[in-house]
């Protein structure tokens, strides 16, 4: 059952960007660690963290295009998700720290003491051991998302409604998030964070296991999403994305197959928040602002939706625009963003990968027709020839 | 009630909805015995696609009763759950899943279960390859299975609308104007796919087409107004002279 699955999911593109991924885990780090700063093809730890967030942009875009690509649900709250993995990461960073905080408090973060808090609050418990922190980083997103999810498709909510209770989610959660009594570090959110599982979270070494790691969630998180949208649940999700009554009226409980995909889309910015924050170095309220969740889209539109390779490479481009443009132009960039997605929808509907798919399947296709035709010509000579040769 | 009406296939009685004050449906009361074909005519606002709606459970009546094999009391599922329980539809505009192949449409509307974890790893068996392609030969689209079904034309998106309902297996089938845009040809050969069907299901045609209703020779309700104008063979409701009135003489 899994492995059929598991083969199904697993076609050339898919192959071929796994591979990649895979190969990358082990290439750039192998390149930061064992060769010297001065070697031609060494890798600057810099590089090698800012290309570790690229991976976790990339796992948040592929996440949206489970749901807006083939579901047809533009969520506009999806940083909402990817923010409470951070969270979850960020409680089990600040726990780490214990008494070398400033304050040299062991129980109770800086933030705390600082507020005059006593004790720890209850919802922090458990945060001091890894297992139950990566448990959350997948369970609450995962939780607010089905919440969620169970009364906005069982209520029929969809389209720009939707879209817009997405946005509303993440806004409320911003501020709740910057509210200090919520014991989540108001507006300066977790920071100066210490080790993780042990190891020193500025060493090079960590840092290099934090970009495998990103390129490994990335790539398992490829491999489970393209084996959901090539079974048979996947052509219900594009079927009622194309024609939602055609689906129901086939007997299908639609809003189940929405919030099953929409609850594995939330895990899986959950885990791509989770891998974002150590390799930051802080996780604040500004990472639910509806205008992430924008960016994202963005991200997806510009790769190509639905494609499930197409948000990886979308993600890696614009951000990887977004550093150079930051640096040489700043007061610029939210103006070439803006005309970036303008110029994506009018002239490249479906992406930069899309497109690139469709032109090589066109090539394909007429490749084969002119095979086809010659070989019918070679048919129809043979048979003129043999015609002759009887006379 | 329920003791009264067990050998009906489908029950409505005194069926009312409006909308916005405009009544669509007004006491409708009508009857399909099982394996039955039945035709419905009636002028445009008649009420013949609110009925369907009704019947699949997409419109709640404001009053009257709609049951299914003699006690399901189909006012009280949604679409999905009466959709399980045999009533199959086909609209009035072909709705076919565009960005997928004709098999996989056909694939979709197979009755297996249905669940999100049965679909996420479903596997085709030897059993449902052989129901698909016995399916694709009876609507002749064997030769376009791995055509996207975006790339039929109007006539065959019917046909394979049709096959789709087949699929489902479904006791009762609901079809809304079948026959319109197509050729005559087409015309004729959906008379005799639907009889066909009907052979071991029930079939309830909504057409405007009089020369199809002839072709298929079964009992005829006319709506008007959202009621039961007329109902009998189609000789017999073509010369009632409130249906000439009505719908016929316009």
């Amino acid at each position: 059952m899994i492995t059929s699955f598991l083969v199904k999911s697993l076609d050339r593109t898919i192959v071929v960007a796994v591979a990649i991924l895979l190969a990358l885990a082990v290439i750039v780090p192998a390149l930061n660690l064992l060769t010297a700063p001065e070697h031609p093809l060494h890798v600057p730890t810099y590089l090698v963290s800012l290309f570790g967030k690229y991976l976790t942009y990339a796992l948040l875009a592929l996440a949206l295009d489970l749901v807006w690509g083939f579901c047809g649900i533009l969520s506009l709250g999806h940083a909402a998700f990817f923010a409470l993995g951070g969270y979850a990461m960020g409680m089990y960073l600040m726990r780490q720290i214990g008494a070398r905080g400033s304050y040299g408090n062991p129980l109770l973060p800086d933030f705390m003491v600082f507020l005059n808090w006593k004790e720890l609050p209850w919802f922090w418990y458990g945060f001091d051991m890894f297992w139950f922190a990566a448990l959350m980083v997948v369970l609450v997103p995962g939780l607010l998302a089905f919440v969620f999810g169970w009364f906005a498709f069982r209520s029929r909510v969809n389209g720009v409604y939707l879209s817009i209770i997405t946005q509303a989610m993440t806004y409320a959660l911003l501020l709740a998030f910057f509210r200090n009594d919520m014991g989540f570090g108001g507006n300066n959110g977790l920071t100066d964070f210490k080790d993780i599982l042990g190891f020193n979270i500025q060493a090079d070494g960590t840092r290099a296991a934090l970009f495998a790691a990103s390129a490994l969630a990335l790539a398992v998180s490829l491999v489970v999403t393209s084996g959901i949208v090539r079974s048979k649940f996947g052509k219900v999700l594009v079927a009622l994305r194309d024609a939602e009554s055609r689906t129901r009226f086939l007997g299908y409980r639609v809003e189940h197959m929405k919030l099953f995909a929409f609850t594995v889309s939330a895990t899986m910015a959950g885990v791509a928040g989770a891998l974002y924050v150590p390799q930051v170095g802080i996780i604040n309220p500004g990472e639910f602002a509806p205008a992430n969740s924008i960016e994202v889209v963005i991200w997806t539109a510009v790769g190509g939706r639905g494609t499930l390779i197409g948000p990886i490479v979308g993600a890696i481009l614009v951000n990887g625009g977004k550093s150079i443009f930051t640096a040489a132009f700043p007061e610029f960039w939210l103006f070439a963003l803006g005309g970036l997605f303008v110029l994506v929808t009018l002239f490249l509907p479906k992406g930069v990968v899309g497109t690139a798919q469709n032109y090589l399947a066109s090539r394909r296709a007429s490749h084969a027709a002119a095979r086809k035709e010659s070989e019918s010509e070679k048919a129809a000579s043979l048979a003129d020839a043999e015609t002759v040769a009887a006379e | 009630m329920t003791g009264k009406k067990p050998r009906n296939l489908l029950y409505l009685d005194g069926v009312s909805v409006s909308f916005d004050g405009f009544k669509a449906l007004n006491s409708l009361s009508f009857v399909v015995e099982p394996g039955e074909l039945r035709a419905i005519i009636g002028p445009n606002g008649a009420g013949k696609t609110t009925m369907m709606d009704i019947i699949t459970g997409k419109t709640r009546p404001d009053e009257g009763e709609v049951f299914f094999k003699g006690d399901i009391d189909l006012t009280k599922k949604d679409e999905a759950a009466i959709a399980e329980l045999g009533i199959g539809r086909k609209f009035q505009k072909p709705t076919v899943f565009e960005n997928h192949t004709v098999w996989d449409n056909l694939e979709l509307a197979l009755n297996r279960s249905r669940g999100v974890f049965a679909t996420l790893f479903y596997r085709l068996t030897r059993e449902d390859k052989n129901r698909i392609e016995e399916i694709l030969s009876t609507v002749r689209l064997t030769a376009r299975r791995d055509d996207l079904a975006a790339n039929l034309s109007h006539g065959q998106k019917q046909w394979l609308e049709i096959g789709m309902l087949l699929a489902q297996e479904p006791e009762l089938l609901l079809v809304d104007e079948p026959v319109a845009g197509m050729t005559d040809a087409e015309t004729a050969e959906t008379a005799i796919l639907l009889k066909e069907i009907a052979r071991t299901r029930s079939v309830v045609v909504v057409e405007h087409d009089m020369g199809f209703i002839r072709d298929l020779g079964v009992k005829v309700t006319c709506l008007a107004e959202g009621s039961v104008l007329a109902e009998g063979s189609i000789d017999f409701v073509s010369n009632d002279p409130k249906v000439i009135e009505n719908y016929l003489g316009r």
